[in-house]
C-alpha cells in the first residue's frame, strides 16, 4: 500500500503542476467571467436603429397620446393615408402606422396597419403591440362603461404554498414555501451536471494516460515493481484528486470573478433577469425582493449536512465506477484513438441516459423512473443527486448507495482484471467480446 | 542458502489451448551469467513474466535464493524489458526516484544509489533534463540505471543492447561485469549469439515453451563439435592428401579437415610434421553458438511436425 501512494502521487502531482491543467484551471472561471459580462451587455443591448414611425388614428384610439420608446418615436399625423404615403421619408418618417375605425366594441380581434418599404423588426412590434393593448382596454372600459375597481380583481396571481400534514406541537415541522421546489431543481441540476462533466473530463482523461503508458511501454517497467492493480488504482485516485483539486479551485474562483467582473463591467443583474423573465417584468420590486428573501431562506433551510456528504458518496461512487471502466478501455486500446470507439460506447451510452433522465427527473423527482433510476448503479450517481433536494424516503438513499458502492466496488475488480491482460496486450484489435474473456484469464 | 539463485521446476503456462512455457525446468547458478536464448516466440518473455512475478505459473516451481516466489521479490530482481519505455514528460531525476520508491527504497537511499550512479555515467547534468529530450541511447542507459538502482539479486536483462552504438554497449556491459563481480546474477535473454558466446557462462535454450538445450557454453560446443581442425601451413601438400583426409574446405595456405572421432589432433599434427610443411596454425573449429541454435532449433521444429 505504500506503492499505492507513491503511485498516487506521482499521479497528481505531474498533472497538477503541468501547463495545461493551470491553464485550464485559471482560464476556465475567467471564460464564465467573460461570458457573463458578454452576456450581460448583449440583454442590456437595444436597438440602435433609430424609427419615426406616423400614427392615423381614426378613431382617437389612442386620445392622442403614445409613449415613446427609445429610438422609436411616434408621431400622430391628420393627413389621409394616400397623402402621407406620398413624401414618406422626405417627411422624416420610416412607417405608417394606421389604426381604423373599430366595427364592434365587443370585437376581440382589432387588426391595425403599418405601412413601409420594410416589415417592423421584432422589437418595433412588439412596443407596439404592447403600448396598442393597453390603450385599448382604457378605450373599451370608458366605451362600455366598466368599473375598473372589479375589473382590476378579476386578476389574480395564483401562489402554492405546500404546507406539512402532521402538524406536532413542540417539533419543528419544516415548512416548504412557494420556492422549494423551483430551488431542489436548481440544486439537483447542478449537482447533477457536476457529476456528468466530473466523469467524462476525469474518465477519458484516466483512458488516455491508461493508452499512453501502454503505447510507450512504461508499463513494462512499472509491473515488475507493482501490481497492475495498484497501477489502476493509483491512476484513478490520482485522477480524482487532481478533479477534487479543480472543483475546489472552480467552486472558489468562479462565483469570486463572476461577481468581480459583474462589479467591474457594471452589468445591471436584474436587467439581465428581467430581460430573460418576461413575468418579472410585472412584480413590482418589493415583491423581488421578498422572493429573492423568500430564495435564499429556501436555500439555508435545505438539508445541507445531509445532501452534502451524500453528494460526495455519489461522485466518489459514481466517479470510482466509471473511472475504472474507462481505464479497462484504455488498456484495451492501441495507439488509435479511433478504433477505441466501439469500446467507450458502451461507457458513455448510460452516462447520457443518466443525464436525461436526470433532466426528466427534477420535474417528477417521485415518479417511478425517478425512484427506479435513482437505485440503478449505473444511472445513481447522475440521478440521485438530482433528487437529493426533494427528500427521497430516506430506504431509497440508503438502498442505492449500497448498491452503488457494491457495484463500483466490483466495477473496479472487473476492470482490474481486463487491465492486467489489456496493458500487456499489443498489435490486436480487440472486441467487446475478447474484452469479456479477460476477465476470466488466470494470473 | 541455496547455490542457485533461481531453480525452476516443470513450470508450465498455457494461453487457452497454446503452452507458452511448457514443463520447463532449469537452474541458475549464484553470481554466473547466465544465458536465456530462443527464438521469436519461443516463450522467453512469458518465462520471464513468471519469474518476475507479473503472472503465474498454472504448476511447477520457481524458487528465487531457495524460497517459493512471492510478493517481496520483485524488489530484489532487476527486470530490463525488451519493450521498454518512460514517462516522456517526466525529468530524469525525478523519474529514477520514482522507480526506485517503486521498488521500495526511501527516498534517500534512492537519491543516493541515483547520486553514485549518475556520477558513474557522468549524467549529472541530465537530472532536469525530460526524459523526451534524450535520445534513444541515452534513454536506454536512464533504464538501465532503472534496472540496478535498487541492488537487485537477480537481474534479468531482455536485449540489454539493442539500440546501442558499440562505445555504449562496452560501457554496459562493463557494467553488468563489474555487477557480477559483486554477487549478482544475471539472466540475459537475447539472439545475439555473439554476444551469449562473449558473455554467458551458462545457458538454456528454448523453443515453442520447451527446453531443448541446457549447460555450460564450452561444454555445449564441445557436444556438438564435429572435430574439425584448421591447419595453415607453409609448402605443398602431398598429392594424395585428399584421399588419406576428409578436406571440408581448402584455400591456398589453409584447410579445414574433419578427423574420424577418437582420433587425436597429435597424429593429424604429426602427419604435417612428417611431411616437412611448416605448420604456422593449428586450431579445433568448435561450431558457434549461432550453429548450434539453427541447428537445434531446426531439428526440434522438425520433430513438432
Amino acid at each position: 500500500m505504500k506503492k499505492l501512494g507513491i503511485i498516487i502521487k506521482r499521479e497528481y502531482l505531474t498533472r497538477v503542476t503541468r501547463r495545461s491543467f493551470l491553464i485550464a484551471t485559471f482560464l476556465t472561471p475567467l471564460g464564465f467571467a467573460l461570458l457573463f459580462v458578454v452576456v450581460g451587455v448583449i440583454f442590456a443591448y437595444k436597438s440602435d436603429d433609430v424609427r419615426k414611425v406616423a400614427i392615423i388614428d381614426y378613431d382617437q384610439i389612442l386620445s392622442g397620446s403614445i409613449k415613446d420608446e427609445k429610438n422609436l418615436y411616434f408621431t400622430f399625423v391628420d393627413k389621409s393615408l394616400d397623402e402621407m404615403r406620398q413624401g414618406l421619408k422626405e417627411a422624416g418618417f420610416d412607417g405608417i402606422l394606421v389604426l381604423p375605425k373599430i366595427k364592434e366594441i365587443t370585437d376581440k380581434r382589432y387588426t391595425v396597419y403599418y405601412y413601409a418599404d420594410k416589415p417592423p423588426t421584432p422589437d418595433i412590434e412588439l412596443a407596439i403591440k404592447e403600448r396598442l393593448g393597453t390603450a385599448m382596454r382604457e378605450y373599451k372600459i370608458n366605451a362600455l362603461q366598466l368599473d375598473r375597481r372589479q375589473l382590476e380583481a378579476l386578476d389574480t396571481r395564483i401562489e402554492l404554498d405546500p404546507e406539512p400534514l402532521a402538524e406536532k406541537d413542540g417539533e419543528k415541522v419544516k415548512d416548504a414555501s412557494v420556492f422549494t421546489s423551483a430551488i431542489a431543481s436548481g440544486i439537483g441540476f447542478l449537482m447533477g451536471i457536476i457529476m456528468y462533466m466530473a466523469v467524462f473530463i476525469y474518465g477519458v482523461m484516466i483512458m488516455r494516460s491508461v493508452m499512453e503508458e501502454k503505447t510507450t511501454r512504461i508499463v513494462e517497467v512499472m509491473i515488475s515493481s507493482v501490481r497492475p492493480f495498484e497501477m489502476m488504482l493509483g491512476k484513478i485516485i490520482g485522477v480524482g484528486a487532481v478533479g477534487l483539486t479543480q472543483f475546489a479551485i472552480w467552486a472558489i474562483l468562479i462565483p469570486l470573478i463572476s461577481s468581480g467582473a459583474s462589479l467591474l463591467f457594471n452589468v445591471d443583474m436584474s436587467q439581465m433577469n428581467s430581460a430573460s423573465a418576461q413575468a418579472a417584468a410585472e412584480v413590482d420590486p418589493d415583491d423581488i425582493q421578498a422572493m429573492i428573501a423568500l430564495g435564499m431562506q429556501e436555500l439555508a433551510n435545505q438539508n445541507w449536512w445531509f445532501m452534502l456528504p451524500a453528494f460526495v458518496v455519489y461522485f466518489l461512487g459514481g466517479y470510482l465506477l466509471y473511472a475504472s471502466l474507462f481505464a479497462a478501455v484504455g488498456s484495451a486500446m492501441s495507439d488509435d484513438l479511433g478504433e477505441g470507439q466501439s469500446l467507450t460506447l458502451p461507457i458513455t451510452i448510460p452516462v447520457l441516459l443518466a443525464f436525461y433522465i436526470m433532466i426528466a427527473v427534477i420535474q417528477a423527482p417521485n415518479s417511478s423512473l425517478a425512484v427506479w433510476s435513482s437505485i440503478f448503479p449505473l444511472f445513481s450517481p447522475i440521478v440521485m443527486p438530482a433528487r437529493l433536494a426533494f427528500e427521497p424516503p430516506l430506504w431509497e438513499v440508503i438502498l442505492s448507495m449500497v448498491l452503488l458502492i457494491a457495484t463500483a466496488i466490483f466495477f473496479v475488480w472487473l476492470s482490474a482484471r481486463i487491465y492486467r491482460v489489456g496493458i500487456l496486450m499489443y498489435g490486436k484489435k480487440v472486441t467487446l467480446k475478447e474484452l469479456g474473456k479477460w476477465m476470466f484469464y488466470r494470473d | 542458502m541455496s547455490d542457485q539463485i533461481l531453480q525452476l521446476d516443470k513450470v508450465l503456462k498455457t494461453y487457452g489451448n497454446y503452452a507458452a512455457v511448457n514443463h520447463v525446468s532449469f537452474d541458475v547458478p549464484k553470481g554466473s551469467i547466465f544465458g536465456l536464448l530462443g527464438p521469436n516466440g519461443a516463450g522467453k518473455t512469458s518465462l520471464i513474466r513468471i519469474i518476475t512475478t507479473i503472472t503465474r505459473a498454472d504448476s511447477g516451481s520457481v524458487l528465487l535464493d531457495g524460497e517459493p516466489l512471492n510478493s517481496r521479490h520483485p524488489e530484489v530482481i532487476g527486470y530490463m524489458p525488451e519493450e521498454r519505455g518512460l514517462y516522456k514528460k517526466m525529468k530524469v531525476g525525478e523519474h529514477l526516484l520514482y522507480l526506485a520508491q517503486l521498488k521500495g527504497l526511501s527516498k534517500q537511499q534512492a537519491q543516493q544509489a541515483l547520486n553514485f550512479w549518475m556520477e558513474r555515467f557522468d549524467i549529472r547534468d541530465w537530472w532536469n533534463k525530460k526524459v523526451e529530450e534524450l535520445s534513444k541511447g541515452m534513454q536506454q542507459k536512464i533504464q538501465f540505471i532503472a534496472t540496478v538502482l535498487h541492488k537487485p539479486k537477480l537481474l534479468i536483462l531482455d536485449e540489454p543492447f539493442s539500440g546501442l552504438d558499440p562505445i555504449n554497449t562496452n560501457l554496459i556491459k562493463d557494467e553488468i561485469y563489474q555487477l557480477q563481480k559483486q554477487g549478482v546474477s544475471i539472466l540475459f535473454s537475447t539472439h545475439r549469439m555473439e554476444q551469449v558466446e562473449e558473455i554467458c557462462e551458462r545457458i538454456v535454450l528454448i523453443n515453442k515453451g520447451s527446453v531443448i538445450l541446457e549447460g555450460n557454453v564450452q561444454q555445449i560446443k564441445n557436444r556438438f563439435k564435429e572435430h574439425r581442425f584448421q591447419i595453415d601451413y607453409e609448402g605443398e601438400l602431398p598429392a594424395d592428401f585428399e584421399a588419406q583426409m576428409a578436406v571440408v574446405s581448402h584455400k591456398p595456405g589453409s584447410v579445414m579437415v574433419q578427423v574420424a572421432e577418437g582420433s587425436r589432433p597429435n597424429d593429424l599434427l604429426q602427419y604435417f610434421i612428417q611431411r616437412g610443411l611448416q605448420v604456422r596454425a593449428f586450431q579445433e573449429l568448435l561450431p558457434s553458438l549461432n550453429e548450434i541454435f539453427i541447428r537445434q532449433v531446426g531439428i526440434s521444429n522438425e520433430a513438432a511436425k
